[in-house]
């Protein structure tokens, strides 16, 4: 049976369990992996590739048009900026994942700053009291919309579009006779979200402390594997792995620490990432979001809850529009009727769909939130340096948006010609 | 997959579980009406009858998917209630749906194991599962080249036999599989059915229900017609032909007609 394996196994002589059946391609050694990738990539198998690739060609073109665009100065405010609407976009990408949308996460995340902002200022509450309310005040928000989309089976597209409007409004109530609100530049809100930069040790810690997690990780997975008698990772392609993730973490943090640094915003943003990402592919929960997005039904006949695992994610997504929303609020320093308008809305939507999570449902990632929001806000930062106009800022981040999804819909049909729908 | 392995020695048949007075109505539809049936250890009953007769509706009936209005239904001579897939799984109820219920964005692995996942220490155990896969696909003699391909990539065969094999995880005592083979080639087709003797020698009850004479006669140790939501005969395979069965299906009259009537109870139409 396996006469035709062309390269040897993990040990000479036995074939781990999973390689054995002849049709299988084999994708031993850095060979092999290039050859797997490319087969993913024609099978439309895309993955975060085009927000990479295109993201790359972003960077290169403004660094070319003005070379401010790439000085550490710069980058350092376009990671403080991606934070509080990369936030939002996190639980964009939950919602997705079950093909469904939230509309009003621009408008919750206003409430949040707004309550905040009464809370602390007007009301003289504690700031933890007021950051706490306006983020149960998001909970609650999910929980309502999940009740309506669950027990009644209310498309979540209208709720939500209700729910833009009616938050909106609850917003605007809540500030009521204090129109437009300023945080103290001494509250920790604000220095957080302004001031607060990890030392330079403490970034490369944060580095290395990585990297290590990676290389360990992956290398008791792969041994755990290989115990089991499958197939694991050599040891010098996981070598050759962590090599790439400390270059990709470590140069980033090295050009930032030669102004300012990391910001912990920032740093608190990809934390969320991490961890939602840790939770999508590590565990059940997650697997019942992917298998519910993918076929309701065969979830529901799998015995997974669906209702609970639908409230769950709406409730996830509100909160963490209102903890976006704090975050906006803290890094300007002020509550107003317009907090969470804009293009703040769209912005998050279009940060998930960019970032590569399908709206069809039951494809993406946490990072999408993260690269999408990279290429929004590079994007936004790269036009107004050249000076050009928010007329075309907001048209060619359409066009962005539109490609994404464009990307989107095509992979999607050759995942189907390739038999991976 | 201990289960697959310990019970292989097959013991006289004996009876599992008995459905009585079953009935189901979707709105102004009566789907079932009083209906019986009875699963054997190491035996295959085919439940047979024409487009809309009930069978799937039984099925889910007995899956907990749609629970009955009326009826019993028995385990070992004591009552039970189905009325979730969690209840039907508990008893050791394992269902393969017609449309096979998986998900094509996940993999062989994940779709295996859906909704039972082994943990450890909370997290996903993906290791354990993916061996216990391999060794319950190589069990069945499963031709899966790699568990780790999303089930969208499967052949129709290969589908059909992912969807069997989940269902065989959790060591269940029934095995429903329905329509196994209505979108499968010749060889697929022969490759669900030896599978379906591999789940009999292993003394599973096995349903099937099938529209297919040939696979229905070759596999079965008793079927069952339904018509119109209603028994209509039950047959040993070894004593009956075709075209008794084919008589009982029809009921001897047109078939449209028939189709036409199922919108409403027959009061005539006879019971065994
Ligand atoms: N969820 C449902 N809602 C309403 N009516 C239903 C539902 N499921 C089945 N029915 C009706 O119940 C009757 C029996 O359907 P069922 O699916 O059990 O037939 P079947 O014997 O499996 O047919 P087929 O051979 O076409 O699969 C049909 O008249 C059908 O329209
Ligand atoms: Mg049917």
């Amino acid at each position: 049976m396996s006469a035709k394996v062309p390269e040897p196994g993990p040990e000479p002589g036995t074939v781990a369990a999973d390689l054995l059946d002849e049709r299988l391609i084999q994708s031993a050694g850095f060979g092999g992996a290039v050859r797997a990738f490319t087969r993913r990539i024609r099978g439309g198998d895309l993955g975060s590739l085009p927000v990479v690739v295109g993201l790359a060609i972003i960077w290169a073109v403004f660094g070319i048009v003005n070379p401010r665009f790439l000085s550490s100065i710069n980058l350092v405010n376009l990671s403080m900026q991606c934070a509080a609407v990369g936030t939002i976009a996190i639980g964009v990408v939950l919602v997705l994942l079950l093909a469904e949308i939230d509309l009003s996460i621009g408008s919750v995340s206003g409430l949040a700053a707004a309550i905040v902002a009464v809370g602390f200022v007007g009301h003289a509450w504690p700031l933890w009291t007021a950051v706490v309310a306006a983020i149960a005040a998001g909970a609650l928000i999910g929980l309502f919309y999940a009740l309506l989309n669950t027990r009644f089976g209310v498309p979540s597209f209208v709720i939500t579009l209700a729910g833009l409007l009616g938050i909106l409004g609850a917003q605007l109530w809540v500030l009521g006779k204090f129109g437009s609100i300023n945080l103290p530049f001494d509250s920790w809100l604000v220095y957080y979200a302004q001031q607060l930069y990890m030392p330079e040790w403490l970034s490369y810690a944060f580095v290395a402390i990585a990297v290590a997690g990676y290389w360990l990780a992956k290398f008791l997975a792969s041994t755990k594997r290989k115990a089991a008698g499958l197939s694991g990772v050599s040891a010098s392609a996981l070598g050759l792995r962590a090599a790439g993730l400390l270059v990709v973490l470590g140069v980033p943090v090295w050009y930032l620490n030669r102004s300012r640094g990391v910001g912990v915003m920032f740093l608190s943003f990809v934390a969320l990432v991490l961890i939602m990402h840790f939770f999508l592919s590590r565990t059940r929960w997650g697997r019942a979001v992917f298998a519910v997005g993918g076929n309701v039904e065969a979830a529901r006949r799998a015995g997974i809850n669906v209702r609970a695992v639908a409230m769950s994610v709406f409730i996830l997504c509100s909160t963490f529009a209102a903890l976006g929303g704090l975050m906006a609020a803290g890094r300007l320093a002020a509550a107003n009727q317009s907090s969470g308008g804009g293009d703040i809305n769209l912005n998050a939507i279009a940060a998930a769909v960019i970032g590569g999570t399908s709206l069809f449902g039951g494809r993406g990632s946490a990072f999408s939130a993260l690269l999408g929001i990279l290429v929004i806000q590079s994007i936004s930062s790269g036009l107004t340096l050249v000076n050009l106009d928010s007329s075309l800022r907001y048209m060619i981040t359409g066009a962005v948006l539109l490609l994404a999804v464009v990307i989107d819909s095509l992979s999607r049909r050759s995942r189907r010609a390739a038999g991976r729908a | 997959m201990e289960e697959a392995t310990s019970n292989t020695a097959a013991a006289a048949p004996q009876r599992i579980l008995r459905m009585t007075g079953i009935s189901k109505r979707f709105g102004a539809v009566q789907a079932l009406t009083e209906v019986e049936l009875e699963i054997y250890s190491g035996q295959v009953v085919a439940i047979v009858g024409d487009n809309g007769a009930g069978k799937s509706t039984l099925v889910k009936v007995l899956a907990g998917v749609h629970p009955a209005d009326d009826g019993r239904i028995e385990m070992q001579d004591a009552r039970v209630s189905i009325s979730s897939p969690t209840d039907a799984r508990a008893l050791g109820i394992a269902t393969v749906y017609q449309d096979l219920a998986l998900c094509d964005n996940l993999d062989v692995v994940a779709n295996l194991w859906l909704g039972h996942e082994l943990t450890y220490r909370g997290r996903l155990d993906e290791v354990a599962m993916e061996k216990q896969s391999w060794k319950l696909l190589r069990e069945l003699s499963a031709k899966i080249p790699s568990v780790r391909i999303a089930v969208a990539s499967l052949s129709g065969g290969q589908r059909q036999t992912v969807a069997i094999a989940r269902s065989l995880i959790g060591e269940p005592r029934i095995v429903i599989l329905d329509e196994p083979t209505a979108a499968l080639g010749v060889a697929q087709t022969a490759e669900v059915l030896n599978l379906i003797e591999r789940l009999r020698e292993r003394n599973y009850g096995v349903v099937l229900i099938s529209h297919n004479m040939a696979d229905v006669m070759a596999v079965a140790d008793r079927i069952v017609v339904l018509r119109l939501g209603r028994n209509n005969g039950e047959f040993l395979a070894a004593e009956a032909t075709s075209e008794d069965i084919v008589a009982a299906i029809t009921g001897a009259t047109d078939n449209a007609v028939t189709r036409r009537a199922a919108t409403r109870p027959v009061p005539g139409t006879e019971e065994p």
